[in-house]
């Protein structure tokens, strides 16, 4: 466990970068070099992160980093690490880094194989819920009746549980992030460099731009997701649920606010009827009672990891 | 490392180095200057782990100090601050 205080001063994320102001997946990055240092290997596909590098021949990553297309990250990551491996140069991490498009729509098969074939690395999700870097598509990761370029009237499907899906990989390590949670996320980050595998983070990371709130209330909203419980902390470690602070707290429905305070923040949920915000509600209430069930003794191994 | 001008200067794989202001110096993105009253600063360094662009140091002392070169004006540090140490005040025109 670690205090924000402990974090070290060096940054690998260069300032004078070209995120857009007030972006939320910029402090997971800054967070992610406050857990690994810069003893690491970046890959990234196609998405906003491509962008906040800046235009050849600079870069605002003082770290190595391959950008790949927008299905390969796994792939990319998998011979990566073999060969590092081969050359024993095991003391560098393997990170892959992309957003939910270039996860939970097209870099999913690439990154199954990569989990399949047990590659020893990190996979980050940054998921902003749209396909940012093209101006705002629906992504497979778009929650239920959010704006987006592509559903002007609201999106009608609901978001893709992509955490669950990396844990049915029995991968050794499952986890989800927010960076208004900063500790809790280099937590992860650093447990996940130390088990050796697959280890996959899903860190839900506001966005202005795309959601359509004030640039200064990223990191609000980002906690005002956890306390309405529409997105919960949790970890999966060998099969283990366990959900982390603050959610462990907010099993009782009566702990957690109103999905509305979430959604009224956010212009891509202006549209919205009182039937729309009920349905939400529901969902995020079904979604707990899965929770709770995980997190109790019965299920104490969701996904048969088997680990022996 | 300069800039290729033509395509027969291009590398066949295109490296980019690490630089501080790849995108230019983002400073004159803002509208909004987050001014810091280190009367009222207690040294917390949220604004520092939550600044998206990096336009914050850690002093020494964990005290904190604007780039105002590169901020781009963005309000998550005046809205993080516990003690609202820090203010938005509009760019001079
Ligand atoms: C095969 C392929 N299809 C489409 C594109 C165009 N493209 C580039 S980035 C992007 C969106 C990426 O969205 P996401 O992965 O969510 O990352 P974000 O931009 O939101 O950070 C798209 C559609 C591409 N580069 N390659
Ligand atoms: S569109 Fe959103 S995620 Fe992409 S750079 Fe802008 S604020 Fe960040
Ligand atoms: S206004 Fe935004 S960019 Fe500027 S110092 Fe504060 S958090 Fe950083
Ligand atoms: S958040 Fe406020 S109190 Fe904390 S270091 Fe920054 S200015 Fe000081
Ligand atoms: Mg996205």
């Amino acid at each position: 466990m670690v205090t924000i205080k402990e974090f070290p001063k060096e940054e690998y994320l260069l300032k004078g970068h070209a995120a857009c102001a007030g972006c939320g997946p910029s402090i997971a990055l800054r967070l992610l070099f406050k857990a690994l240092g810069n003893k690491v290997i970046m890959v990234v596909p196609a998405c906003c992160t491509t962008v906040i590098q800046g235009p050849y021949p600079y870069t605002s990553f003082a770290v190595p980093l391959q950008n790949m297309l927008f299905e390969a990250t796994g792939a990319t990551c998998s011979g990566i690490a073999a060969a590092l491996k081969i050359r024993g140069l095991e003391d560098i991490t393997v990170v892959g880094w992309a957003g939910d498009g270039g996860t939970v729509d097209i870099g999913l098969q690439a990154l199954s194989g990569a989990a399949e074939r047990e590659t020893n690395f990190i996979y980050i999700c940054y998921d902003n819920e749209a396909y940012g870097n093209t101006g705002l598509q629906r992504s497979g990761a778009t929650p239920y009746g959010a704006w987006t370029t592509t559903t002007p009237t609201g999106k009608k499907e609901r978001k893709k549980d992509m955490p669950l899906i990396m844990a049915a990989h029995k991968i050794p390590y499952v986890a989800t992030a927010c960076p208004s949670y900063p500790v809790d996320f280099v937590n992860k980050l650093r447990k996940a460099k130390e088990i050796k595998g697959t280890k996959y983070i899903h860190v839900l990371a506001p966005c202005p731009t795309g959601w359509r709130y004030d640039t200064s209330k990223t990191v609000e909203i980002g906690r005002l997701a956890v306390h309405t419980g529409i997105w919960a902390l949790y970890e999966i470690e060998y099969g283990r649920f366990r959900l982390n602070p603050p959610s462990d707290r907010l099993i009782d429905k009566s702990k957690r606010k109103p999905v509305r305070e979430y959604l009224a923040m956010q212009d891509r949920f202006r549209h919205l009827t009182e039937a729309d915000i009920e349905k939400i509600q529901q969902w995020v209430d079904m979604d707990w009672e899965y929770y709770r069930k995980l997190a109790s003794s019965e299920c104490s191994d969701l996904t048969l990891h088997g680990k022996i | 490392m300069a800039v290729p001008k033509a395509r027969r200067d291009m590398p066949l794989t295109p490296i980019s180095y690490p630089t501080f202001g790849s995108m230019g110096k983002t400073g004159s993105w803002r509208t909004f200057r987050p001014i810091i009253d280190y009367s009222k600063c207690t040294k917390c360094t949220l604004c520092w782990v939550y600044c998206p662009d990096v336009a914050i140091t850690r002093r020494e002392d964990d005290s904190p100090e604007i780039d105002y070169e590169y901020c781009k004006g963005c309000g998550i540090c005046a809205n993080e601050c516990p003690v609202k140490a820090i203010t938005m005040q509009r760019e001079e025109e």
